[in-house]
This record gives structure tokens, sequence and C-alpha cells, in this order.
């Protein structure tokens, strides 16, 4: 019985990992590939956008555009119902959010600019008040269509089980679209996000171009209403560009690196999405992204977490020996443990604490180094380079050997070693 | 009729007016200390806590989902702090990063549950349910003189109640604390005032009042009811007390107008079917917030009303 159970869990386990590998390899059907390239296209136009957003140091202003779109969505279900159409034929409703989305964006602008509200509590109040403004015309909607489901729910949280080829091939083209665009307006939007008065006086359209960084926002959003739903997609806005951050302090290689982790995430979620029909595609999206968010947080070398503890250990060792080697040379002992231990490591002292020829030789020079230090930092023609004192750079670094024996000239007994 | 009102309308009336209240409080002085995103933020996280508390207790019970929220919050809380420190990232950003994906956890946590054969709501947890909070035993206005009754009330009631109660005690009791460590923190800072500490107080108020409201009316009311009616408030008077007196009527204006909006506007214009309360009653504070941004006396970024010098 045991065994039975035991192997049934385990070939559901194996058919999961087959199921996955095929997922990502797009040989899960035609449909199941439409949608994982679509999600990734959006993703990579998702992250190369929102880089501009972050840096300008306005990424949740994306969150107010996302949620003011229902109230479009919904209107534009009407409209098509009303007209006799098909309620849900997708670019009406994308119409009808990119209006919405256009008009909450207007009135936060408006209310930033002509009234003492700061950003913040416009982006929650055009957020707050379309979002309900949207429920309640769902709720206008489920009365109107009595019994006959619109599933407009789905763009809440998105959907892709069931999506149309069609759909699918519109969301990878917006995508492409939107990106395009991004790669097109790159420089003054770079301007803008960083420095907007220089760019005001280069002649640049500030509006203008902050109206184009929020109109693309505002494209992405639309265009991954379906997928994503409008709740999390300003997650794809937002995550990427703050993952690619750490990796780079050049601005190209963050909005290529957003861009690359966009369309990870959106690759990855839909196709473990595809996987089983309990996970959802939007979240999982959002996961992925989270997921190397936190890589990028732990790995990324410069300004990563791993690499400034790295950086700590290295520092703090250096001042160790150095200090020890000073004592040394003063003829003190050492006491300190770690200090100890560091120089015992480096072959400067034995295991009773006593130093070796190395290590005798090693702190002579360290010692001369400080001597040199203090003179160089007790003559005024030396105060650019006095600045440099930290304890540990040895001066070699900073000054030339012609200007080192002009110093010695200074100390002379102690420098005959 | 009357047994109608007191029986289907009073119950959630009472209770979206508490809950407009116990967010309006604290949200005058989030909105003066540019933390007016925090509601959006909590009502996003707490979904994972809920579901997960969910989960754990196997019913939906209010205790072990206040909790699970709660918890769910200080994660959220933590995390974000550690994300804005140890990668030094602009605090908005952090905000953004950990809320969506706890709400994407939360969602993915919620299919998984519905998968396994229980099911809670989305929708329910978005936009709440303010409508099916009745009084079965409200026989009409007697019957709030009458402790049969009484006890048949819904239990959200209470609860919203008393969190309002609380974060009204908390606020007169620290006003002049709060006021001055809002407006000028390095001047309460001298007079012995822990800065720090009431700030993350207020914070901690807040999440007790969206965590409670949340649970009765859906997350759509905290996220509108900490800034709308703050924000219009603002735009109306130069002074802190006076602001707060025009924010909270502005909350129980929009409670009430929203309600009556969502409930009989419909009957009125013939058709069947009630509007979504909750979607209203933000609907109603954002059309406050309008008039109060388009002819608010101290409406202008300065300030001051425009033509008088300060007072």
């Amino acid at each position: 019985m045991a065994g039975g159970w035991r192997w049934r869990k385990w070939a559901a386990r194996r058919q999961g990992k087959i199921m996955l590998w095929q997922a990502l390899t797009l040989q899960l059907g035609y449909n199941a590939t439409l949608v994982t390239l679509g999600a990734a296209m959006l993703g990579v136009a998702a992250g190369a956008t929102g880089t501009f957003l972050y840096l300008g140091k306005r990424a949740l202003v994306s969150d107010a555009i996302s949620h003011s779109t229902l109230p479009g969505v919904v209107l534009g279900f009407m409209v098509m119902v009303a007209l006799g159409g098909e309620g849900r034929f997708l670019p009406g409703l994308m119409l009808g959010s990119a209006v919405s989305a256009g008009a909450g964006l207007l009135v936060l602008t408006w209310l930033t600019a002509r009234t003492r509200l700061t950003e913040d509590a416009a982006i929650g109040a055009v957020l707050s008040v379309f979002f309900g403004l949207g429920i309640v015309l769902l709720t206008v909607v489920q009365g109107m269509s009595a019994g006959r489901q619109a599933g407009l729910e789905t763009f809440l949280l998105g959907a892709t089980a069931g999506m149309l080829r069609e759909e699918a091939v519109v969301i990878a083209l917006g995508g492409a679209l939107v990106l395009g665009l991004v790669m097109l307006l790159r420089r003054p939007m770079v301007l803008v996000a960083f420095d907007p008065g220089y760019a005001a006086g280069q002649g640049m359209r500030l509006r203008l171009v902050e109206l184009a960084m929020m109109g693309l926002a505002l494209a992405i959003t639309v265009v991954g209403l379906k997928v994503v739903g409008l709740v999390l997609i300003v997650a794809l806005l937002i995550i990427p560009p703050v993952a690619a951050r750490f990796w780079s302090e050049r601005v190209g290689v963050v909005v290529v690196m957003a861009g690359l982790i966009g369309g990870s995430a959106g690759y990855a979620g839909a196709a473990l999405s595809a996987t089983a029909p309990a996970l959802p595609t939007g979240p999982l999206i959002v996961l992925v992204a989270f997921a190397l968010f936190l890589l990028s947080l732990l790995l990324a070398p410069g300004r990563g977490v791993l690499a400034a503890g790295l950086r700590h250990l290295r520092f703090q060792r250096r001042v160790h020996l150095r200090q020890g080697l000073l004592a040394l040379a003063g003829g003190q002992p050492v006491y300190e443990p770690l200090t100890l231990r560091l120089m015992r490591r480096a072959g400067l002292v034995r295991a009773d604490g006593v130093p070796t020829e190395a290590g005798r030789a090693m702190a002579a020079r360290a010692r001369l180094d400080e001597r040199r230090w203090q003179m160089l930092r007790s003559d005024p023609a030396f105060e650019a380079a006095a600045a440099r004192y930290d304890g540990l750079t040895p001066l070699a670094e900073v000054l030339t050997d012609d200007q080192i024996a002009a110093l010695d000239r200074g100390l002379r007994p102690e420098a005959a070693v | 009729m009357e047994q109608d009102f007191v029986m289907l309308s009073l119950p959630p009336l009472v209770i979206g007016i508490c809950a407009a209240v116990a967010c309006a409080l604290p949200g005058n002085f989030l909105l003066l200390r540019r933390q007016a995103l925090i509601g959006d933020a909590i009502s996003h996280v707490v979904l994972p806590g809920i579901v997960a508390a969910f989960l754990l207790a196997g019913v939906v019970a209010t205790g072990p989902m206040m909790l699970g929220a709660a918890v769910a919050a200080l994660i959220a809380a933590v995390l974000i702090e550690a994300i804005r420190r140890l990668g030094r990232i602009e605090p908005g950003a952090a905000m953004g990063v950990v809320f969506t994906a706890m709400f994407a956890g939360g969602v993915l946590l919620l299919e998984q549950s519905s998968a396994s054969g229980v099911h809670l709501d989305v929708q329910h947890a978005l936009y709440g349910n303010l409508e099916s909070l009745i009084w079965l035993d409200g026989w009409g206005w007697g019957a709030l003189l009458d402790g049969q009754a009484l006890r048949g009330l819904p239990p959200e009631l209470l609860r919203m109640a008393g969190v309002m109660l609380a974060v009204a005690a908390f606020t007169a009791l620290f006003w002049r604390a709060l006021v001055l460590s809002t407006f000028d923190e390095g001047f309460a800072r001298t007079q012995g005032l822990h800065t720090g500490a009431l700030g993350f107080a207020l914070v901690a108020v807040a999440a007790v009042a969206a965590v409670a409201a949340f649970d009765a009316v859906g997350s759509i009311i905290v996220i509108a009811m900490f800034i709308c009616p703050p924000a219009a408030a603002r735009l109306m008077t130069n002074r802190m007390g006076r602001q707060v007196a025009w924010s909270l009527g502005f909350a129980v204006l929009s409670a009430v107008l929203g309600y009556v909006l969502a409930g009989y506007g419909p009957l009125w214009l013939g058709y069947q079917n009630a509007l979504s309360a909750a979607g209203m009653i933000a609907t109603v504070s954002g059309i406050i917030l309008g008039f109060a941004a388009l002819l608010g006396p101290c409406r202008h970024p300065g300030g001051a009303p425009r033509g008088r010098g300060a007072e």
C-alpha cells in the first residue's frame, strides 16, 4: 500500500519535472508557447520602461496608473455590449483602460502641480478613487448582464487560461512597440530623470518628456493587464529596475539588465504557471522577479550585500595586520586574538608570538611607512597627499619614488634600515 | 420600511462610518509625514498573512486572520526597512518591491487553497462585503434598547467601533506630541520626545485600523479613507485641529453618502441591483477631494489663502 502511494508521489513529481522542462523549452502546446513568449516580451518592455521611472524616483506613479485602468476596462465592456458587440474584445478593453488610465494620470499631475498635496498623497487618492469607481461600475455590469458572467474580474489579477491566440499576439506586439519607443526616447528620458534643471536648460520640453515617460508606463500597464492583472502589473515596472540597479552604475547597462530580468521573469513565470491549473500566471511572474531581485541584492558585485560584507572583512584584516606590525616594530607584544591569528597565518609571527624573520622585516617597513606619513602630514607642501592618510594605504601608492626620497632626507636616522 | 432600515442598512452604515473615521484619523498625520501610501502598502501585504492564517486554522475565523495580518504587516515593515538599508534603495521603490511581491504570494496561496477544496474569496478581500453585515434581530428602532436583540449585532460592528475608539484615544492622548513631531521632528526631539517610537506607534495604530477595517469593509475603503478625507481637509485649512475636524466630517459624509447612493441610488433610477458600497464610498470621497482641490481656500501650493498673508 505504502509503496504504491510512494510510487505515485514519485511519479507525480517526475511528471511535474517533465512538464516544467517542457514548459521552459516551449513544448507544452501552441497556446502555452504563445503566452510564454508574450509574457517574456512584456517583461522586457516593462523592465526597460520602469528603469526611467525608478531613476526619476517616481516608481509608485505606476501604481496609480495601473489601478486607474479599471473604470476604463468596465466602461469599454459596457460600450461594446451596448453596441451589440462581444464585450470581451481585448483591443477594445485596452483602449478603454488606456483612456481611463490617461485620465488618472492627468488628475495626478494636476493635483501635484496645482494644489499643495504631495505626489504620494495624489498617487493614493487617484489610485483608490479610480479603483473604487471601477468596482462600482463592475457591480453595474453584474446587474446588467444578470447571470451572464462578464469575466472582467480576471483583469484584477490576470489570467492566461483560455487566452486566445490573437490576444497573445496583441500582447507581444504591444510589448515590442513600447520597447522600440523606449529605445528611441532613451536619451531625453535619462536626462530628465537625472537632472531636470539641466535638461530644461538644454531647451528640452520637460513636461513633454515626462508625459512620454508616463505614457510608456501606461502603455505597458494596458498591454500587461490581461496577463498579470492590474494589481500586480506595477511589480513588473518596479522590481526589475530596482534589481538591475545593483549590477551597474551606467544607465544603458541598467536598462538592458532590467529588460533581461523582466523578460526572464515573464518567461519563467508564464512557463511555470502552464504546468498546473492552480498556478496563476501574474503572481508567479512577480515572484520570479522578486527572487531575481533577492539574488541581485545578495550577489551583485559592488552594491550587493555579500560584496559589501567581503569588503568589510578585507578592510578589517588589513587594519588588524597593520596595527599588529606596528606593535611588533615598537617591540610591544600582541595580545589581540584576531590580530595574532592573522599574523600567524601570514607567517609573520611564530606560534608562541615571537616574530619571524619575515615578520620583523615587514614590521620595519610598516614602521618606516608610518614615519614617512607622519613627516608628510606635518609638511604643508604635501597637503593634498596628506588628505589621503587613512592609516592603511602604503605611501608608495600616493607619492613617486623621487618624492619619497625627498621626504626621507628629513628622517635620516630611522631611514637607514 | 423602518424595520428594513434598522435590520439591513443601519449596521453597515455604522460600520462604514467607524471604519472611515478610524482610518482618516491617523491618515491626517501620515499625509503630512509623506507616508500617505502606507495604507496602500498595508492593505496589500496583509493578504498572505490572512490566507496563511486561514490555511493553518482551517476555518474562516477572525482571531487567527487578524493575527496573520498583523504578522504579515510586521514582516513587511522589517523587509522594507532591510531592503532600504542593505540595498540603499529609495523608500518608495523598496515599498513597491515588497508589497507587490507579498501580494503576489498571497494570491498564489489563495489559488492553492481554493484548489484544495475550501474557498476564500479574493474579491471579498479587495472590496469587502459591507452589505452582508446585517442585523437579523433588528426589528425596529426599539431593538436598540433590547438587550436580547443587541446580542445579535454583527461582531464586526463592535470590533470596528472599539478600534475607532482606540484610535481616537491614541490621537487625543498623544495629540501635542504627534503634531510637534510631524511638523518639526528636530525640535520635538530637543523637547525630549521619542520621535522614533512615536512614528512607529503611529504606523502601528494605522496598521491596526487598516486590518480591522480590511476585515469588515475591504481594502478599497482603507486606502481611500487614509488619504482622501485628510487630503481634502488639508486644502481647507492651515490649522491642524481644524484639519482633523474637517477630515472626520468628510469621512462620515463619504461613508453615509456612499452607502446611501450605492444602496438606494439604483432604486431611484428604476434599477433593482444595488451597487458596491465600498466602491461608492471611495468614489464619493474622491468627489469631495475634487471639490476641495477646485474650491478649497488653502488649495494653492503655497498653502495660504490667496490674497491674504499667512496667519
